[in-house]
């Protein structure tokens, strides 16, 4: 790809006292990739991505995010990526037309754009009839939808998803990751941690955290002839085997 | 049982962990007591006075200073007119006005009267009524030293029982504990319980082996311990700080506070089934218990001043109950052959809270 | 600012959905006004006095009726042992007892002096003063009475000092009066410290503050659209809370309304903008509710609302400095009670102007989009 990386991050550190969250991890993301980011609870996913998102201040090393850097800039970054975190953060006691009136109105997009864009989103949903229901009475499952596809809303260059399809059927998962490649197919860049490993296959790269650490980052094809394994899950496996605080 | 036990380790682990907290959880009390302590006071002392003094002679100067060195008065200012009362007063400082007619002395000694005036700021009252009462006796008694002798004087000889020296801290420590008991004992623990089902955790706990008393139980059980704690601070304090007295029975004070205790988590527990969020279950145990705690348990105000349906309200208030208990063991002395009524209430009350709360908590289970 | 009115539209949706949230709006100033201002009192009426006459002559029979003829005493026993008396106080039954020793009607009529023992339940110091300063009254009058009707020493009762009063602004002495505009601060008060800060903290706790600190939000739009819809409820409270005052008990409003609201919309940034700054030092409700309880109790009881600030020693006087609470309800009841002016109240209200800029600079510099 001739473009520029969308994501650098070099030798980025977070530590929380004595504890080191995320250890010296360096690695790029290119536009329009699904970039995947593996590894147990705690192994330091939620905050890397937190780091990049702007959400958290890096301890050491450097880290741009489409072209901002995250020390200085992170309120320029903020709005130019989606985020969905792993708690279901859409407002429950308001109806989805008003949580996406409510987030278009914030990234400051005009009112009809804003209406345009609700029908367009829920009619790829197939959720027009919710439309003025309370988010709290609806399933898991239409809500991460609904969550992603708000977190879309300002044509962000990046979605950062937290674990999105935590909790979720199988069915509304394979949904979820169609919505996945739409957007990606649009040019949208995903940055996505995930614990199912069978997820990591939908990945374009992945990359394996442990205690901190990049353990190993390639195609998912790439990684499965490195650790002569049949699936993602054997790598992992392997890798995990290795850490230091194996739960 | 074990199980049990590692329960309620976590719990006290949980609230222990939670330093700000725990910092105004012990904190505040001690604050409050030095505030009742120390800073707020009942009595009127060094109020502000202005002076209309018309006359301008050895009297009404004498007089001033007797007001002044009383203690109770401070001279704000020295005015010209009448109509200046009231832009004094609408400043706010000054709250009683003096004014000696004109001639004041020279009618005192040739008519043999003379005509002192108070304007009072009654904005409050109970200040009003105070100051001129004081200005009155301190007036007359300056009259009486220039000769005049009242006609008939009856010496009233007043004795002050249990707080001879009128400290308002000594009718504060039983009400405090009352209030400090409630705000841990049931405000806390609703708010516990609430939280865990708010953020979906208590389904994780009822699926445990553990018996759902057994998870009120632990739930409660670090609170009480706190409670206890709190309460035992709080009279180390009085008692050390403030020299309040504790005339009884300390074991039958532990009881009587033991019964309230039971009582408060029993109101905890029923307020956090009726509630689905921590704000409910906050806003409930705030208004339905913290403040006919504060305001009907005669705690501050006195229960029997106030209009006839509160007095009735204030029966099925607990802590009204214990306020009198705790006062009555603490400052008077006083031991169940007196206290036998209002802790038979208290011990009422215990059992049929505490029944209710657990049948209630067992019905929302099924 | 188009901003400041998408998360202004979301907070009144929100607020107006909770339905913990309209009952208690609407609710609380009823139930503050009718039941804080009658309970919260200080007057003493109905003392219970336990006599003990050992003289039972015309005198000391009238000294009893003029304790219980001034409208502050009440008798609820009479005996002849001191011993009875003691007991009545110890087990509550009598605030106190007056014992008229014998030889008390001889004694006036002989040498015009004599003496009374009051023994006073002094646990309420407050109640005891008072029931001092009765007695006071009641015997110096009826020392008089007596002087005058038995006519002893008629050369020197004419002399004297004439004392008149006036009490302006209550002159039926109505306690409420004075409460009322203190409990209108309370609400007021109520509303700033819990709801705002509540409300960011569960936020927090539900995770949907997350989503709001990766967009572009600023931190002044944040701040300001947590804060307009408390003062706007704050406002509609303090509304309905004189109203009712009004109509239940004539609350007097001498002065300006529009200086009254002007007044606590100031106030109202000062207290919403503390409860904000507690809201962004806290990650739990149990938390932000436990600290705000602290702060507001501290306020309250410094505040001048029950207990006159005068009358607290120096250094406390000097913390009421920093307390927002003591210069709104002395504002507040001058304005409504005395119909003071922008002029009269300029002090206190520059003060509470520093208080809210100083507030609302510390809630904004302190809420936090990217954690360290």
């Amino acid at each position: 790809m001739a473009s520029e990386p969308v994501i650098v991050a070099r030798n980025l550190t977070k530590r929380f006292g004595a504890f080191t969250a995320v250890d010296n991890i360096s690695f790029e993301v290119m536009p329009g990739e699904i970039f995947g980011f593996l590894g147990a609870n705690g192994a330091g996913k939620t905050t890397a991505m937190k780091m990049l998102s702007g959400l958290l201040s890096p301890t050491t090393g450097e880290a741009r995010v489409a072209g901002y850097d995250v020390f200085t800039q992170a309120e320029s970054i903020k709005s130019r990526i989606g985020y969905m975190s792993q708690r279901f953060s859409l407002y429950e006691d308001m109806t989805a037309w008003e949580n996406i009136r409510f987030y278009g109105g914030i990234y400051g997009l005009r009112m009809d754009a804003i209406r345009d864009k609700a029908a367009q989103l829920l009619g790829r949903l197939g959720m027009e009839h919710v439309r003025d229901s309370r988010i709290g009475a609806l399933p898991l499952g239409w809500k991460q939808k609904l969550a992603f596809s708000v977190a879309l809303l300002h044509n962000p260059a990046i979605v950062f998803l937290d674990e999105p399809t935590g909790g979720v059927d199988p069915l509304t998962r394979r949904q979820f990751w169609e919505l996945i490649y739409e957007a990606a197919a649009s040019g949208v860049t995903i940055f996505i941690t995930t614990h199912y490993m069978d997820e990591a296959e939908y990945c374009g790269r992945v990359s394996i955290m442990v205690d901190g650490r990049i353990e190993a980052l390639d195609t998912p094809g790439g990684l499965k002839q490195a650790f002569d394994a049949q699936s993602m899950d054997e790598v992992f496996v392997r890798l995990a085997r290795g850490a230091q605080y194996a739960e | 049982m074990n199980s049990f036990k590692g329960f309620v380790i976590k719990e006290l682990y949980h609230i222990f962990r939670d330093r700000r907290t725990m910092l105004i959880l012990f904190g505040m009390p001690v604050v409050q007591l030095i505030l009742f302590g120390f800073a707020i006071r009942n009595e009127v002392n060094n109020a502000y006075i202005a002076v209309l003094d018309l006359s301008k002679d050895d009297v009404s100067e004498a007089i001033v200073n007797k007001l002044l060195s009383s203690g109770y008065f401070r001279l704000a200012e020295y005015i010209e007119s009448e109509e200046r009362i009231e832009a004094v007063f609408r400043r706010g400082k000054v709250k009683e006005v003096i004014i000696f007619e004109p001639q004041f002395a020279q009618r005192l000694r040739s008519e043999g009267t003379a005509h002192l005036r108070i304007v009072a700021d009654a904005a409050d009252p109970n200040m009003a009524k105070l100051l001129v009462s004081y200005t009155t006796a301190i007036t007359n008694g300056y009259a009486q030293e220039l000769g005049q002798r009242a006609s008939i004087v009856v010496v009233p000889e007043v004795k002050l029982l249990y707080n001879p020296e009128l400290k308002s801290v000594y009718m504060f420590v039983p009400g405090l504990v009352a209030l400090i008991l409630m705000l841990v004992s049931a405000l806390m623990t609703s708010i516990t319980i609430t939280r865990e089902k708010e953020l979906g955790t208590m389904e994780i706990l009822l699926v445990s082996p553990l018996r759902p008393f057994q998870i009120i139980a632990g739930k409660v059980l670090p609170y009480l311990l706190l409670s206890l704690i709190n309460v035992l601070s709080v009279l180390a304090l009085a008692r050390f700080l403030f020299g309040v007295p504790f005339r009884g029975s300390f074991l039958l004070f532990m009881v009587e506070s033991l019964l309230f205790i039971l009582t408060a988590l029993s109101l905890g527990i029923m307020i956090s089934t009726v509630s689905k969020t921590q704000q409910a279950a906050m806003m409930i145990s705030l208004g339905g218990l913290m403040l006919p705690t504060i305001l009907l348990s005669g705690f501050v105000f006195p229960v029997e001043n106030m209009p006839v349906p509160l007095q009735v309200i204030s029966h099925i208030i607990p802590a009204r109950w214990f306020v009198v208990i705790a006062r009555g063991i603490m400052l008077k002395g006083t031991g169940l052959d007196y206290l036998w009524k209002e802790t038979l209430v208290l011990a009422g009350m215990a059992t049929l809270l505490l029944s209710i709360s657990v049948r209630k908590f067992n019905e929302r289970l099924q | 600012m188009r901003t400041i009115l998408f998360i202004l539209q979301k907070e009144f949706l929100q607020i107006f959905r909770n339905r913990a949230m309209l009952p208690l709006i609407f609710v609380m100033p009823f139930v503050q006004l009718v039941i804080l201002s009658n309970a919260a009192t200080f007057d003493m009426k109905n003392v219970r006095l336990y006599v003990i006459d050992l003289d039972h002559s015309a005198e000391s029979r009238r000294l009893v009726s003029e304790y219980t003829a001034s409208g502050y005493f009440r008798t609820v026993g009479v005996s002849h042992s001191e011993k009875q008396g003691l007991e009545s106080i110890s087990n509550g039954a009598a605030h106190g007892f007056l014992q008229i020793p014998n030889g008390f009607g001889r004694d006036i009529a002989t040498t015009g002096v004599a003496k009374v023992q009051l023994v006073i339940d002094a646990v309420d110091g407050y109640a005891a003063g008072l029931i001092q300063s009765y007695t006071a009254d009641i015997i110096s009058s009826y020392g008089e009475d007596i002087a005058l009707e038995i006519g002893r020493f008629p050369d020197t009762s004419r002399q004297g000092i004439r004392v008149s009063s006036a009490y302006w602004y209550n002159p039926e002495l109505d306690y409420r009066t004075f409460m009322v505009p203190g409990i209108l601060v309370l609400l007021v008060t109520l509303i700033g410290f819990f709801l705002s800060g509540m409300n960011v903290v569960r936020e927090k706790e539900l995770g949907t503050i997350e989503q709001l600190n990766v967009t572009p939000i600023r931190k002044y739009q944040f701040i300001a659209g947590k804060l307009l819809p408390f003062l706007v409820i704050g406002l509609g409270e303090l509304a309905l809370g004189l109203t009712l005052g009004r109509v239940l008990y004539g609350t007097p409003i001498l002065g300006s309304l529009l200086l009254v609201f002007g007044v606590a919309t100031v106030y109202l940034v000062a207290v919403l903008g503390l409860g904000l700054l507690i809201s962004t030092v806290t990650d739990t409700q149990q938390q932000a509710m436990f600290i705000s309880w602290f702060f507001m109790v501290i306020f309250m009881l410094m505040s001048g609302l029950f207990t006159p600030i005068d009358s607290m020693p120096g250094w406390a006087q000097k913390l009421t400095l920093f307390n927002p609470i003591a210069y709104f309800i002395a504002i507040i009841r001058q304005v409504l009670l005395k119909g003071s002016g922008f002029a009269d109240i300029q002090q206190p209200f520059w003060s509470l102007c520093a208080f809210a800029s100083i507030m609302l600079t510390l809630a904004v510099f302190r809420y936090r989009k990217t954690t360290g």
